[in-house]
């Protein structure tokens, strides 16, 4: 069998280019591997090889979408390999979003086989899981060695066409598709082992997530905005400068809430962002970017809104459990209805 | 109640003048079977088969799976309520025929019968193929209505098994088990500081051929109640089913019952093995509500900390599961539930016909809608009428070539619900 010809789609960042400073450059198609293609030829050894790799800055492709696409589709197209790798990102959000995006696309419009690897709480997970296969992988790059060990194999599979297996044989995420497999043990052995943990308190993992979604219904339209006095809540990561609580830039597991009685304006020499997921030099030039407190203020006074309410609740969502979010909202949402607030503009990054 | 189960190892079934088990070896006199299957006087004819593990040869049509068993010790005798009278059983000692069965077979309903390949890709999915099986393949009386058949064939396998398992009464057993279950009181100081924990079998008991019997009652006609774990090692529960084959219990399923060995093989040690709930998956609203009700009453009582609960069947005993799920998580006691799938064949759709946030802890017996190909075996007992109208099988299933392409639905045993397979689903 020929050495399969593989493609690899990754950042900056693993390129060696630079940090969010470097996020910005165009793609760019150089010969053989780089960064983490090392590793896959590596693993792969006779049976395949990545012979080209993309390089794109992540603030150029989530901002540029539709351009960069177009950009990268025509240099895979000049390529015509056999595979297209992107990644693996971890839990890089916007580095995941632009692998599972670029993959999916190439799978789609080219018909290539293609394979990603990340974090299960990158939100590309979420939003491609079901689309294409889906490595998971460790939250860091530290977790480089793993990934590959687990893309490696299901890559040669995916471009061989072979029969993929259940999601727990092969590594990939869970993508909606139940697929049997033989376990070690029989069904049995495996419910006395879940339950002797469950009386235990301790992790188990079901076998079958029961389908349960958490909607929340809209709320109905707010009657008269112009008595209604409104709240800011972000994840954008909005702090008074020097971040006096310590939100953490990524995984936050906390949220602040400060008062910005008698503040019309957010400066540079007053807040800043804790987020670490993103280039942080045009929200710390003006803090009004992500938390809009200028405009409130202006639209308070036009009459425009009843009233800004005194307190803006922030916190990081680079990276931040489901679990821990909803804990926060759970609690400030509680703070808001005691305070009378009719609504709430969310602002992300 | 303390049960010494012995095992008698069978490696070959042969047909011989005499019947008799020796070095490993059921002889079977074909005439004194036959004999016994006609004396159901709705039984008109009677094929007897081998079917060894590695043979090229499907069985198909099939009802039931037996083994052969016979009490040695003891109270009572095996299959209480229709070979034996109705004593209570599941103590003294038992002699059971291990590796080999007895498998019924004939076009009952047709489309709920299922099949058995004894190599092959289909092999690896039912346990029955790793069994040497003595297949009788009974034909009706003209004019046999589909339940009097069913009843006449149920009761010709259950005396067929007792007779063979009768001839193991005087052999030394190749492996002894002991398994006990003490009084109610007794248990809360056996072993004080471990956890209390049962087992809930729930018995298919939709009805018109989707049957158990407990005893010899209709498991449709009772209320939960509770049974020793031994008892049905004795053949206390067995059954009557022509439901989909790959999730209902045989009757060989009931005796080798794996939630009750593997809870007995924690006993003391991690657990203690209280005792155990049979209920039953009525289809009007009312039972479904009072049984889950008695049911989840039954573990308070028994001052349960967890439970294993196994489903039988698919869709309408979902809601038996969820709602014997939700009210014995109700009481405090905590819940594992082993079920199968019905994901459609691409995998796609919500597996269970029911669902709860309170069913955290569900082991699976994999997706029953997954599509298998059979390859044509040489021979094939019992008759390919019916594949392309069984349930997991379509219109052309049986192909030309004499291929079967079908939901694995259509495979004895293949995702069943007591978690006797390795086989699950992701």
């Amino acid at each position: 069998m020929s050495k399969l010809k593989v493609l690899q789609y990754i950042n900056q960042f693993f390129a060696q280019i630079g940090g969010e400073e470097m996020a910005h450059i165009a793609p760019e198609l150089r010969d053989g591997p780089v960064g983490p293609g090392l590793a896959f030829n590596a693993a792969w050894g006779e049976n395949a090889e990545v012979v080209k790799t993309i390089i794109c800055g992540d603030s150029y492709f989530n901002e540029n979408l539709d351009k960069a696409q177009a950009e990268i589709l025509e240099m895979v197209k000049s390529v015509g390999p056999d595979l297209f790798i992107a990644g693996p990102a971890f839990n890089a959000g916007r580095y995941g979003v632009a692998c599972a995006t670029i993959a999916t696309k190439v799978h789609e419009e080219l018909g290539i086989p293609v394979l990603t690897g990340m974090y299960k709480e990158n939100p590309g997970a979420d939003m491609f899981k079901d689309k294409i296969y889906i490595v998971s992988t460790r939250n860091s790059a530290a977790g480089m060695r793993d990934a590959v060990s687990k893309m490696a194999p299901l890559a040669l599979k995916l471009a061989r066409g072979e029969k993929i297996g259940a999601s727990i044989e092969e590594g990939y995420l869970p993508n909606g598709i139940r697929r049997n497999f033989f376990d070690k043990k029989r069904g049995s052995a495996r419910a006395v082992d879940m339950l002797l943990k469950k009386l235990a308190d301790k992790e188990f993992e079901t076998e079958y997530p029961m389908p349960l979604f958490d909607r929340v219904a809209p709320n109905p339209a707010v009657k008269d905005i112009t008595k209604a006095t409104i709240a800011l809540v972000t994840s954008g990561g909005i702090v008074p400068k020097g971040n006096p609580d310590h939100i953490e830039s990524s995984s936050a597991s906390k949220y602040g809430e400060y008062c910005i009685a008698g503040v019309d304006d957010l400066t540079a020499e007053t807040y800043e962002t804790a987020h670490g997921g993103y280039d942080p030099v045009y929200a710390n030039e003006d803090p009004d970017r992500v938390l809009p407190v200028d405009v409130m203020r202006e639209y308070e006074k036009e009459g425009k809104i009843g009233k800004l309410y005194d307190y803006f609740y922030t916190t990081v969502g680079n990276g931040t459990a489901v679990a821990s979010a909803k804990r926060f909202a759970e609690e400030f949402s509680q703070k808001l209805r005691a305070a009378n607030v009719d609504a709430v503009i969310l602002t992300s990054t | 109640m303390k049960l010494e189960l012995g095992h008698i190892d069978i490696h070959d079934i042969q047909f011989a003048a005499e019947s008799a088990v020796k070095d490993g070896v059921l002889y079977v006199n074909a005439e004194a079977v036959k004999a016994l299957v006609l004396e159901e006087e709705n039984l008109k004819g009677c094929q007897l088969e081998i079917a060894r593990p590695g043979e090229s040869v499907r069985i198909t049509p099939v009802k039931d799976v037996i083994q052969p068993r016979c009490k040695v010790e003891g109270p009572g005798g095996v299959f209480p309520g229709f070979v034996s009278k109705v004593d209570t059983v599941g103590s003294g000692k038992t002699h059971s025929l291990r590796g080999c069965a007895v498998v019924t077979a004939g076009k009952i309903v047709g489309f709920q019968e299922g099949i058995i390949d004894m190599t092959g890709p289909g092999a690896d999915y039912t346990p029955f193929s790793k069994t040497v099986n003595l297949v009788m393949v009974c034909e009706p009386v003209d004019g046999l209505k589909q339940h009097d058949y069913e009843a006449a064939v149920r009761i010709a396998g259950l005396k067929v098994a007792a007779y063979l398992g009768e001839l193991g009464k005087d052999v030394t057993p190749d492996e002894v088990q002991v398994f006990e279950t003490k009084t109610l009181g007794e248990s809360f100081t056996e072993y004080p500081g471990l956890p209390r924990v049962a087992y809930v079998q729930m018995l298919q008991s939709q009805g018109l051929l989707h049957d158990t019997y407990v005893y010899g009652v209709d498991a449709k006609k009772i209320i939960p109640t509770l049974i020793y774990p031994t008892e049905g090692m004795d053949g206390a529960i067995l059954s009557g089913n022509c439901v989909s084959a790959c999730d209902k219990n045989t009757t060989y399923h009931h005796q080798n019952n794996p939630v009750v060995a593997d809870l007995y093989a924690q006993h003391g040690k991690t657990l203690n093995f209280v005792g155990m709930v049979i209920t039953n998956e009525n289809v009007y609203l009312a039972d479904k509500e009072r049984s889950s009700n008695w049911a989840s009453k039954l573990c308070e009582m028994l001052s349960l900390d967890g439970v294993v609960v196994s489903e039988e069947g698919f869709g309408n005993p979902d809601t038996d599961l969820i709602m014997n799920c939700k009210k014995i998580e109700g009481k405090g006691i905590k819940t594992v539930l082993i079920t199968d799938e019905y994901a459609g064949q691409d995998g796609k759709s919500q597996s269970l016909a029911d669902a709860d946030a309170l069913a955290t802890a569900v082991v699976s017996g994999g997706n029953a809608n997954e599509v298998i190909v059979l390859p044509k075996l040489d021979k094939v007992i019992g008759m390919l009428d019916y594949v392309d109208v069984i349930a997991g099988g379509h219109d052309g299933s049986l192909r030309e070539d004499g291929t079967i392409e079908a939901e694995i639905q259509v495979i004895t045993g293949a995702t069943n619900e007591l978690g006797f397979n390795c086989m699950s689903a992701r």
